[in-house]
């Protein structure tokens, strides 16, 4: 198979028509981290989840990007949620199944994803 | 990494750190040679040639902050498990050139993995860089694919 340019422009336009990547603007910014530890883990299928989970709603507000290594390679793939107004926040050991909740439940719903954030309840009071 | 679509995504995103604006793949799939060979040519900044001499070893890397440069060293290791070899050339100013060669029918060789998708993907949040991809398979040249 020979895939041409005028393929390859074809399928990124659609998949651009989709992310609607706008500098700048937006309600949330998701970043997915792509270093080599990230996609090594499967950053290219978290990825793909949210341009997935991203397409189906309406999200034009939502401002979806990539990024290099977190620093937590252990815990990849990572993908940062940061809502205007509010601190980012980092989901870790990601799969497609965690992202439909983190759309759903923090970036449509605006409550943290407890569960799979990074830290949030991790301090052990003695 | 399970596929070496998912070597080629990594490379790219150096290529991209090194502020290129075209990155073109070849796939070369030969079975009459036995031959999978991949390459990755951009016009980023490219290495002088003291960083290129460590380019593929694991505890060097250009990023400020970090102790370790996985991504050449692991598609370095990848093609020698499957009977091939690396090769990067640099020219500072002018681009990196990244070509790996595995034996094709080699057990330990990983499977190609979905290059279109994995392009379309970078394509897609990279839009100002222009990324070709050419897929060759010359056993099938003038038959049917």
């Amino acid at each position: 198979m020979k895939l041409k340019p005028e393929d390859l422009d074809k399928i990124s336009e659609r998949m651009r028509a989709q992310t609607v990547l706008r500098e700048g603007a937006g309600r949330v910014k998701i970043t997915v981290h792509m270093g080599t530890c990230g996609i090594a883990s499967g950053a290219r299928d978290i990825l793909k989840a949210f341009v997935e989970q991203k397409s189906k709603a309406d999200m034009q507000d939502v401002i979806l990007t990539t990024s290099g290594c977190a620093g937590l390679c252990s815990h990849e793939p990572m993908a940062t949620i940061e809502l205007k107004d509010e601190a980012p926040v980092k989901y870790i050991d990601l799969t497609p199944e965690k992202v439909k909740r983190i759309i759903e439940e923090h970036v449509m719903g605006g409550k943290i994803v407890a569960d799979f954030a990074l830290a949030i309840g991790s301090e052990r009071v003695s | 990494m399970k596929e070496i679509a998912l070597h080629i995504l990594d490379i790219a995103e150096n290529a991209l750190d090194a502020g290129s604006t075209r990155i073109s793949f070849e796939v070369t799939e030969d079975i009459g040679r036995d031959l999978l060979i991949v390459q990755i040519q951009d016009n980023g900044r490219g290495m002088d040639r003291e960083t290129l001499d460590k380019a593929l070893d694991p505890f060097y890397t250009e990023k400020p902050g970090r102790r370790f440069g996985l991504g050449l060293p692991l598609f370095a290791q990848a093609a020698r498990e499957a009977g091939g070899t690396i090769t990067v050339e640099s020219i500072p100013g002018k681009g990196t050139d990244v070509k790996a060669t595995f034996k094709l029918s080699h057990p330990d060789r990983k499977p190609l993995g979905d290059v279109p998708a994995t392009i379309e993907l970078l394509r897609a949040f990279h839009p100002a860089i222009e990324f070709t991809l050419e897929h060759r398979r010359p056993h099938l040249q003038g038959g049917k694919e």
